[in-house]
């Protein structure tokens, strides 16, 4: 493995990036916006959130400045690259009526941008993995989805700042990428280590000028590993899967519901979260009508309705479900659980809900 | 229209040939595709369902009730209760609206050939198992006895008498209805569908039991059969959850780890008992 490693001084990144440009890509890159790490455009490594670092606990984000020089000395923000293949709101079709009755129906051709993504955590790319099983490779096969992640580069860069809300070294995803990305970064004191896992990948790479990887750079990556590895929070230890669907009746999704808002923070934040809503604007003339999908949440009011009937009308039912899915049911639908362990459900939640906790409480046995 | 259609989720425009009025909120509509390389490519199994598009309002799932022979037609019985079926109210023949589909699985026709079929039914029309009572209406002597059930809570609410009528004359066929509430000159039964189990002739070792209707219902029924010693296999539920994509995608129908679009409408009662009934699921 070790041949397959490369390095490059820092001042060559902005090379990376203008070799992707080259190469027809748009970049996005985290930035700093509104207080927090947001990934969009970029063209110059100026951009980038040099020196700047996160601070997450349940229910609080804040940005530290002067932390060195590094460009990627932070976990995450809020969104993951969920909402680059899979848009909060995409238009599918439109209809149009003609004076006389006749609808005709017009397919929204899906985006097909080339977009090159730095910057991207292990926690998102094992989430990506999760939505391609979703909307790729079942029965019905989303066109949407599909066109945005073939239009993907993936450009990971290992995670050496988990924050205190990460736990993805304890759901098997990170800190460090092993799979499911075109080109992999570390982030070291001198430079980066670069590897490539596709020929899109490869292709880029002997674009650059690299230098060979020596043992050094190699033991200082892997220090970043183990570090990084050590985070402050772990999934329990009990079989989560099977305890959660015994204890339907617990009381705690009961005291959980005093706290939760319903509000729907930790679905829209979720990497993994798929579940969207389809609607129809007309326009005011009538003349024709488009048809949208928009992210949804299993939080909301309408979400499980039907035929007048609200099937989880209570906050505790609304819990129960989210959690039974992400961490139960998902093991059959897609052969893992749901949870990435990126945190971000604990640290956008307005109330601080800890999802580890509300594990431990409902599910772990207290009299065995 | 397979699984392999480039973009599962657009519509094809389709006509309303005609509209019958079933019961004060309740309608059918016979609908065919306008496009004729659609309607000849277009295949479905009783207990599958469309997704139906109003115009300038939205989709909604509704189940096929015309038999699959008849293909060139396409028929859906609507009860008014939301938006969009508030508009579909207003439609008439030659009005257009738009249909994907069909999707699901559906009942388990070919299973239950040569057993007995109880067909069991609560709420209004009940619609989803009306597709299999024609089906087997189609195809009598492939089947053994049929019961036909049908539970209601007031009297008002039986409608469809003219078919209960016609199905009573079919061969080797019994029709039983009960109406929680009764008023005069209601000839049938009064008081709980279940009371009519006593009069119900089967073989538990080889009967095939359907039903659709409220969930607590259906679980009386499951209950009742589990107790003559019918396999939990053997008993098939029509179940129903908000649908907006019908393709597995929008998460809406999501019933533990199934997609009632897609795994299911109908269930066999086993694959679905861990949850069935429970408050929130």
């Amino acid at each position: 493995m070790e041949q397959d490693y490369h390095f490059f001084q820092t001042d060559q990144l902005q090379n990376l990036l203008n070799k992707l440009q080259d190469g027809g890509f748009t970049c996005i890159g985290p930035q700093v916006r509104d207080g927090a790490i947001i990934y969009d455009e970029i063209s110059s490594v100026k951009q980038l959130p040099r020196g700047i670092s996160d601070e997450q606990k349940p229910g609080s984000y804040s940005l530290k400045t002067d932390c060195g020089s590094k460009y990627f000395a932070w976990a995450n923000g809020p969104q993951a690259i969920k909402p680059l293949v899979f848009a909060p709101k995409e238009k599918l079709w439109n209809s149009t009526q003609t004076p006389d009755g006749k609808i005709n129906f017009n397919i929204a051709e899906p985006v097909t941008k080339k977009l090159a993504i730095i910057g991207v955590r292990a926690c998102d790319i094992a989430a990506l993995k999760i939505h391609d099983q979703h909307f790729m490779q079942q029965q019905y096969i989303d066109p949407y989805y599909t066109a945005a992640r073939q239009s993907l580069l993936v450009i990971a860069v290992n995670c050496g700042h988990p924050a205190e809300t990460c736990f993805c070294h304890s759901t098997g995803d990170g800190p460090f990428v092993s799979d499911g990305y075109d080109i992999a970064l570390t982030e070291l004191e001198d430079g980066f280590l670069i590897n490539a896992q596709t020929i899109q990948g490869k292709t880029v790479l002997a674009s650059l000028s690299l230098q060979d990887c020596s043992a050094e750079y190699l033991e200082e990556s892997n220090l970043i590993k183990v570090n990084a590895s050590k985070q402050n929070r772990q999934l329990p230890q009990f079989d989560i899967q099977s305890r959660l669907f015994e204890e339907l009746n617990n009381e705690e999704w009961h005291t959980i519901a005093t706290k939760c808002l319903s509000c729907g923070n930790c679905t829209s934040v979720c990497p993994t979260c798929f579940c969207h809503s389809e609607n129809d604007v007309p326009d005011l003339d009538g003349k024709s009508s488009d048809h949208y999908r928009e992210w949804d949440s299993c939080f909301g009011q309408g979400h499980s309705y039907i035929h007048g009937i609200t099937i989880r009308s209570e906050t505790s039912q609304r819990y129960r479900q989210w959690l039974t899915h992400k961490f139960s049911s998902w093991h059959d639908q897609y052969g893992r659980s749901g949870c990435v362990g990126c945190g971000r459900c604990m640290t956008w939640c307005p109330v601080g809900i800890d999802v580890i906790e509300s594990l431990t409480k409902v599910a772990e046995r207290r009299h065995e | 229209m397979s699984s392999q259609h480039i973009n599962p989720y657009v519509p094809h425009e389709a006509i309303i040939l005609e509209r019958i009025q079933e019961a004060p909120s309740l309608f059918t509509l016979r609908l065919k595709f306008t496009e004729q390389k659609i309607q000849d490519a277009y295949e479905f199994e009783p207990g599958q369902f469309n997704m139906l598009y109003l115009y300038g309002v939205g989709e909604i799932a509704i189940s096929i009730v015309s038999d699959p022979r008849d293909s060139h037609i396409i028929d859906h019985t609507i009860r008014v209760v939301g938006r969009v079926t508030r508009g579909m109210d207003n439609l008439k023949a030659g009005d257009r609206i738009g249909i994907r589909g069909p999707y699901g699985r559906g009942w388990p026709m070919i299973e239950s050939k040569q057993k007995d079929v109880v067909i069991v039914t609560g709420g209004l029309g009940c619609a989803p198992v009306v597709s299999v009572i024609n089906y087997i209406e189609q195809r009598r002597e492939e089947f053994k006895r049929l019961t036909i059930i049908q539970g209601v809570k007031h009297t008002a609410d039986f409608i469809w008498k003219d078919r209960y009528d016609k199905w009573r004359d079919l061969p080797d066929t019994k029709v039983l209805l009960a109406a929680d509430v009764g008023e005069a000159l209601w000839p049938w039964h009064i008081g709980p569908v279940t009371t009519l189990f006593d009069q119900l002739e089967f073989d538990p070792d080889n009967v095939c039991v359907m039903m659709c209707g409220p969930e607590g219902m259906m679980q009386v029924v499951v209950d009742h059969m589990l107790d003559y010693r019918v396999p939990a296999s053997q008993l098939y539920l029509s179940m129903e959850r908000n649908m907006q994509c019908a393709v597995g995608h929008c998460g809406h129908c999501q019933y533990g780890s199934k997609f009632i679009c897609k795994d299911g409408p109908v269930f066999s009662y086993d694959k679905v008992s861990d949850l069935f009934n429970i408050k929130g699921f």
